[in-house]
């Protein structure tokens, strides 16, 4: 990629996640940090092919901003990407980054995910703007995810602030062509220079820095009114409709003779170019994702504006939504087909489907986290009770366990996968010891962050680039904060896996499990060979035990009652299993549901 | 073309390799002179579930995401996803339909069946049918996972773009060892579908 990618004056297709890379490095961006999260995680991995820049994966996206704001302070353009909640996690160093502002310009990728294709919220992280008083571009496409990527260094270093630039999945998932550039560089030389009243942010400094961000603010704020990414495209005046970001595409393909006021800087507002735009049309609509948030702005002026009681605040809008709130009237289209749902699964060979069979026959109260493994909440594993966010199972199952005394002893557990231990597991398990818990939590060690598409962390050994990194040992470290029950189990081997369970969950004092087997999409897992199972036809009853494992290699094959004499069977069995061996990986968790025995390595 | 933009809706299950096909698309129409926008989404969604691309080309193009009712061309990787997503098509759509069966969830385990008619289903929706086992088509290349290049193959009969785009996109976008049984699953895709006058989206 890089090789080819590096030519100036050439047009590439390149996802907005990929263009936000492009733009930093054609920024002359030198650090950059962030934790895995969809739908952002691809603006690293695309970064990481460039030379001549640090960037690597944090623990966790606070990790990421101080490290990022730290290479700011140097004189470095920085940069730091997470999801929507991510920014939750890192407010707290982001909020004060404003007060300090920056040397190097310091951008912040926030990619916010409505409609939660894969996320715990949709939560609109346009207040987070307003709240930390802190700029937010917002590109429109690939083209523009690259452009305003560079502006936000040098609206950066020029206003003395860090840069929010805000993307939903729309946007860092769709690919579109994008014009290259050369490398620049930043204006800032290197170096960290001694000044205290802008770094160490006491109340005395802090009190004066504070003066300084409003009067930043102002400063925006006059810059919001001729910046060329806020612009008025005129047409029928009878409508006049402000939108930004996605939003922006879709009302030009919705409504394509519609005046349209585009913004392209989300906060602050252009108070001034908002009354011309109110102005001159004669019905003024505000068409935003999620939140009034331009809408209440615009209704704060005094200006007569719909939105919110028309535009959906629930999930992404797309062009026939825009229409049908704007006109009423959308078309008549085909109703879809009724067919079966295709909801995602755990993989076939995926060692958390072998913990979970394990764990629920346990009957125990699970306190779960975010991963792959969220997915076993689903039927027909069902053997999650929770999930909140990064970290929250062992919080939530102390606490379950504190709200319910020793009525809770070998009832509740808390499930966490490696990354996500990392990311914000660790100071959740300290605190069962420090508070004399004693809740089991279960580390699924699959080796990757799986969910976000197999990154690396401290726990791999490996760097963002591939390279090896001195391994976080998650036993050790488990010891040293004071759980003196730290076993290691592998969740494919079900009788010790049940075993350990249930010798660690009844203990009295805290104690850690960790499951630890490979990711079955690891490339490391798929090139070991492991014999295929298949079903012996004659052996399966069609009871459909093996069914509850909710295996994608495990198919039932419906009978007919001529079908299942044919086969010697009763004429009542309604069916049976078949293993697909194109899916199945070997891993022989299934015979150990089968009372039949009907499950055997295949004959190759 | 008679009309400003092109769409294209590709279906299919995780794993198939459908955001590959779709960039192999993509880059061709680039190639072709096109302005081009393509959507899709990862992570959760990918875990074996329902898989779709949103991939629209012409001179000037705005929404990433085609509306309900106005693809042009439905390349469907597995039949009961041709299925699922045929009323995205306009009424004179064509479809490309991969005649291999992946079970979901609710029929492997035996709570749902598998849906039977599904060729009779689509013809009742939409006149351009077109089924093609690409699944036999890789495996005689020994390439499973030459499905969906084949499947790019086959849909490339109904696109208005030359040959070349295609070939070029190719040799973009694939590692070198996997070129050569990419470009002749392509060209056996091609040969699956009989290119008829009228039937591609003009």
């Amino acid at each position: 990629m890089s090789s080819t990618i590096s030519e100036p004056d050439t047009i590439r297709l390149l996802s907005g996640n990929e263009a936000i890379a492009r733009g930093a490095y054609e920024a002359g961006v030198r650090v950059a940090s962030a934790y895995p999260g969809t739908p952002s995680t691809e603006i690293l991995e695309a970064l990481a092919e460039y030379e001549g820049l640090h960037a690597e994966w944090a623990p966790n996206e606070k990790v990421a901003v101080e490290v990022a704001l730290g290479a700011s302070m140097a004189g470095a353009r920085a940069f730091a990407a997470m999801k929507h909640v991510g920014v939750n996690v890192a407010a707290d160093p982001i909020f004060t980054a404003s007060y300090t502002g920056v040397r190097g310009g310091l951008v912040i990728v926030t990619a916010d995910d409505p409609e939660m294709h894969s996320s715990q919220n949709e939560q609109d992280n346009r207040h987070y703007a307003i709240a930390a008083k802190l700029p937010m571009l917002e590109p429109a496409d690939s083209r523009e995810a690259k452009e305003y990527t560079k502006l936000a260094f040098s609206l950066s270093e020029r206003f003395d602030t860090p840069v929010f630039l805000r993307t939903t999945t729309r946007i860092s998932h769709a690919t579109g062509a994008v014009p290259l550039s050369p490398v620049e560089g930043g204006p800032v030389p290197l170096g960290f220079v001694e000044d205290p009243a802008k770094w160490v942010m006491l109340p005395v400094n802090a009190r004066k820095r504070h003066v300084l961000v409003e009067e930043r603010m102002r400063a925006l704020r006059a810059f919001a009114e001729t910046f060329d990414g806020n612009r008025i495209e005129w047409g029928d005046r009878a409508l006049g409709i402000i939108a930004s970001g996605v939003a922006y595409q879709y009302v030009r393909e919705a409504l394509p003779d519609a005046s349209v006021l585009k913004l392209g800087l989300v906060h602050p507002l252009p108070e001034g170019l908002i009354k011309t735009f109110a102005a001159g049309v004669q019905r003024l609509v505000v068409v935003e994702e999620l939140d009034p948030v331009i809408e209440t702005f615009v209704k704060a002026l005094g200006i007569a504006v719909e939105g919110k009681e028309r535009v959906p605040s629930l999930g992404e809008l797309n062009p026939r939504i825009v229409r049908q709130a704007l006109t009423g009237e959308a078309g008549r289209v085909r109703e879809p087909e009724s067919v079966p749902i295709r909801p995602p699964n755990l993989c076939a060979g995926c060692p958390h489907r072998s913990l979970f069979f394990a764990l629920n026959k346990l009957k125990v109260t699970v306190a779960g986290d975010i991963g792959c493994y969220t997915l076993s909440a689903l039927p027909p594993l069902k053997s999650m009770d929770t999930c909140i966010s990064m970290g929250a199972s062992i919080g939530n199952a102390l606490g379950m366990e504190k709200a319910l005394g020793p009525a809770a002893r070998g009832k509740v557990v808390a499930v966490i996968g490696d990354s996500t231990f990392v990311h914000s597991g660790i100071t959740g398990l300290i605190n069962i010891v420090y508070n004399r818990g004693f809740s089991t939590v279960i580390i699924l060690d699959n080796g990757t962050t799986a969910m976000t598409g197999a990154q690396d962390h401290p726990g791999t050994g490996k760097t963002l680039q591939g390279e090896t990194a001195p391994r976080l040992d998650l036993a050790a470290l488990c010891r040293a904060i004071g759980v003196e029950h730290v076993v290691k189990v592998n969740p494919h081997d079900q009788a010790a896996t049940e075993a350990v369970l249930r010798e660690e969950i009844i203990r009295d004092e805290p104690s850690v499990v960790i499951a630890e087997a490979s990711c079955a999409l690891l490339p490391e897992h798929r090139a070991t060979v492991r014999p295929t199972l298949e079903v012996v036809p004659e052996l399966c009853n069609g009871c459909k035990a093996c069914g509850k494992l909710g295996c994608p290699a495990i198919e039932w094959i419906p009978l007919t009652p001529e079908e299942a004499v044919a086969l010697g069977k009763k004429p009542t069995q309604k069916g049976m299993m078949r293993i697909n061996r194109l899916l199945c990986d070997g891993c022989n968790l299934c015979p150990d549901t089968c009372k039949m025995r009907a499950m055997v390595e295949a004959a190759q | 073309m008679s009309r400003p933009v092109t769409n294209v809706f590709l279906a299919g299950v995780g794993g198939q390799g459908i955001l590959l096909a779709s960039e192999v698309l993509s880059e061709a129409c680039l190639a072709s002179g096109f302005d081009v926008k393509k959507s899709e989404v990862h992570g959760m969604a990918q875990r074996g579930g329902a898989v779709t691309t949103h991939l629209r080309f012409g001179e000037r193009v705005y929404s990433p995401l085609i509306e309900v009712g106005t693809a042009d061309l439905l390349i469907a990787f597995e039949k009961l996803e041709a299925l699922r997503f045929v009323h995205m098509l306009r009424s004179d759509g064509v479809v490309v339909v991969n005649t291999q069966e992946i079970p979901p969830a609710p029929v492997s385990s035996g709570q749902d069946r598998y849906p039977e008619r599904i060729e009779e289903r689509l013809r009742a929706a939409i006149a351009n049918v077109h089924l093609v086992d690409a699944l036999t088509t890789a495996l005689n290349l020994h390439e499973i996972r030459a499905v969906n290049i084949v499947m790019t193959g086959a849909a490339s009969q109904f696109l208005p773009l030359p040959e070349s785009a295609y070939e070029a996109a190719l040799r973009r976008r694939l590692p070198a060892k996997y070129l050569d049984v990419n470009l002749q699953a392509f060209q056996a895709g091609r040969a699956l579908v009989m290119a008829k006058s009228g039937t591609g989206p003009q």
